[in-house]
């Protein structure tokens, strides 16, 4: 018998609050090493909130929460993060490669020193590969205010997968991007998240272009959550039951989901 | 003064180095010139200048007080500098450059008791000039060893933070994500601030920071968009003006603020020129 990969992200019966108001609670989540998870659910559900907790920027209020082994917020320097509708003023006259560049070193004390040798090589190298890998070579050496989202959105995936990390946490990543690009960078996290066994949690709104590389996904909602594959998932049965209000999934001729009835959470409160 | 400029490059520099005044004013300029133009670098990339110049106007009633105590003005500089940094780091929000009406509040009052401060001192008007103005006489050679000593340890502290803070300055999410301290690096970096205010006000006065402590680092970051060039050119920039309006200010009777400024401005004018001609050619 093989044993199953490692778990890198486990959240048992969590919930969490925020500004005194429970965002979601019930939550249990198992998430291996190598798997492409997308976090799905309506806006303001808690889909940041929860990439929060995973960073140990926020303390869940009940439950466990444990991240690639320990309590979360030890281990964040084997994670790539992206924020969510993250755009650099216009004014922003930094490189692209020196953003990429902070995501290798840039939480260490000192300044590496000029001309420093095989590890600053090394540095350089590793910068240049994954921009490369992104597909941002032709603008990386131009201020980053200066470009477009979608360009700036490449050279931040990047910046994320520059320390090989073993667990990537992308919030909405496809958002300023083109439908071309989307599918390009989705193929791209695929692929980054099998070759180098990586686990990916991604927040989008639309599921389908990653939809062919989920392993899992996890629907949010106020009072608890699911995950399951999406076959699994993404039916009318389970998300009726778990917004409690009516809703379909249909499928149209080329095979994209559309969730209709999705409820908006506010309403909840 | 027998200030005459005999348009022989060589002969006049060994006219200005004759004097022990014009030597420790030009040290004094260099080191303000290179701690500014480092420090100077982040805080326009922070976009910080306003906590910036709200600390060198600190630095007024600091040294107008230390005057009317009878303390060194060194210490009025320094010290209300880096106390008006740490009002400013513990202001509610965290971040210094969302809170431009309390650092306003703070600045305006910094200058009415400078005021007050020069009127219970009775009659220095030559001294309160040279706080708003600058002044290359008079500079002494403990006032140089105080700056050196503040301006080494900026700089030490500056290389030790400088890669988190660039972090933080222009992406403080991920940063915070990486476990980057950003408000205790932000902190640091206000103290630094106040330190460079402080320095670069005894050479340019509180008013005329600006020349040495933005404008470089604004020329630099419009000509360069490396963060290792930028620091460089901004010290260098800082460098070249502090000399240039040191040296004119020796030989002219106008004061060294006006003449630094003028220079920096020239020049900061040229990269906005220049900068502009670059990317309405990138366009086409
Ligand atoms: N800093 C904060 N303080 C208090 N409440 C917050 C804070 N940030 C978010 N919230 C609240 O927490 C809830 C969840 O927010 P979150 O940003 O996680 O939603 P989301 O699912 O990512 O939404 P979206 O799809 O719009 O990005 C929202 O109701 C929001 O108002
Ligand atoms: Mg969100």
């Amino acid at each position: 018998m093989t044993a199953a990969p490692a778990e890198v992200v486990t959240a048992r019966d969590a919930s969490v609050r925020r500004g005194g108001r429970v965002i979601w609670s019930q939550v249990d989540v198992t998430v291996r090493a190598g798997e492409f998870v997308a976090v799905l659910g309506p806006n303001g559900v808690g889909k940041s909130t929860f990439l929060q907790v995973v960073l140990g920027l926020l303390a869940p209020a009940s439950g466990e929460v444990r991240v690639l082994g320990g309590e979360p917020g030890h281990a964040n320097r084997r994670i790539g993060y992206l924020p969510q509708r993250h755009a650099f003023a216009a004014g922003t006259r930094v490189r692209g490669v020196d953003v990429v560049r902070l995501g290798w070193d840039g939480d260490r004390w000192g300044v590496p020193l000029p001309f420093g040798g095989a590890k600053a090589r090394a540095a350089r190298e590793r910068v240049d590969e994954v921009i490369d890998l992104v597909g941002a070579s032709a603008y990386a050496h131009r201020p980053i205010g200066e470009l477009s989202g979608g360009e700036q959105q490449r050279l931040l995936i990047a910046q994320a997968l520059v320390r090989r990390p073993d667990l990537l946490l992308l919030d909405e990543p496809l958002d300023s991007l083109d439908v071309t690009n989307q599918a390009s960078v989705s193929a791209l996290i695929q692929q980054v998240c099998r070759s180098q066994s990586v686990a990916v949690l991604l927040v989008a709104h639309d599921v389908n272009p990653i939809l062919p590389y989920l392993d899992q996904v996890l629907y949010l909602a106020h009072g608890g959550a699911v995950i399951g594959p999406p076959e699994d998932v993404i039916t009318a049965d389970t998300l009726t039951m778990l917004y409690g209000t009516p809703i379909d999934v249909l499928r149209d001729r080329t095979g994209r989901l559309v969730v209709v009835g999705q409820p908006d959470t506010h309403e909840h409160h | 003064m027998t200030a005459h400029l005999s348009w022989n490059l060589v002969s006049d520099v060994r006219q200005l180095l004759q004097f022990p005044f014009m030597v420790n004013a030009l040290r004094a300029g260099t080191i303000v010139a290179v701690v500014a133009g480092a420090i100077g670098y982040f805080m326009v990339l922070r976009r910080e200048s306003f906590a910036g110049h709200t600390l060198a106007l600190v630095g007024f009633p600091g040294a107008a007080g230390a005057t009317w105590l009878g303390v060194n003005e060194g210490f009025g500089f320094f010290g209300f500098c880096i106390l008006g940094a740490v009002v400013i780091a513990a202001l509610p929000g965290g971040r210094a450059r969302e809170q431009s009406a309390v650092i306003g509040t703070v600045q305006s009052f910094a200058l009415a008791s400078g005021l007050l401060f020069v009127s219970l001192y009775h009659g220095f008007l030559t001294g309160l000039n040279d706080m708003l103005f600058g002044t290359i006489i008079g500079i002494t050679s403990t006032q140089v060893l105080t700056l050196l000593i503040a301006g080494v340890i900026a700089l030490v502290v500056l290389a030790v933070i400088a890669r988190p803070l660039l972090f933080a300055s222009i992406d403080a999410d991920v940063a915070r994500a990486r476990g980057v301290r950003v408000r205790v690096v932000g902190a640091l970096f206000l103290l630094l601030l106040g330190i460079a205010a402080a320095g670069t006000s005894q050479v340019t006065g509180s008013l005329l920071v600006f020349a040495l402590l933005v404008a470089p680092a604004a020329t630099a970051i419009r000509l360069t968009a490396s963060p290792v060039a930028g620091v460089t050119l901004s010290v260098v920039i800082a460098l070249v003006v502090t000399w240039l309006g040191e040296g004119v200010a020796y030989f002219s009777p106008y004061p060294i603020g006006f003449w630094v400024t003028t220079f920096a401005f020239a020049l900061f004018l040229l990269a906005s020129g220049w900068r502009a001609l670059a990317d309405r050619r990138l366009a086409c």
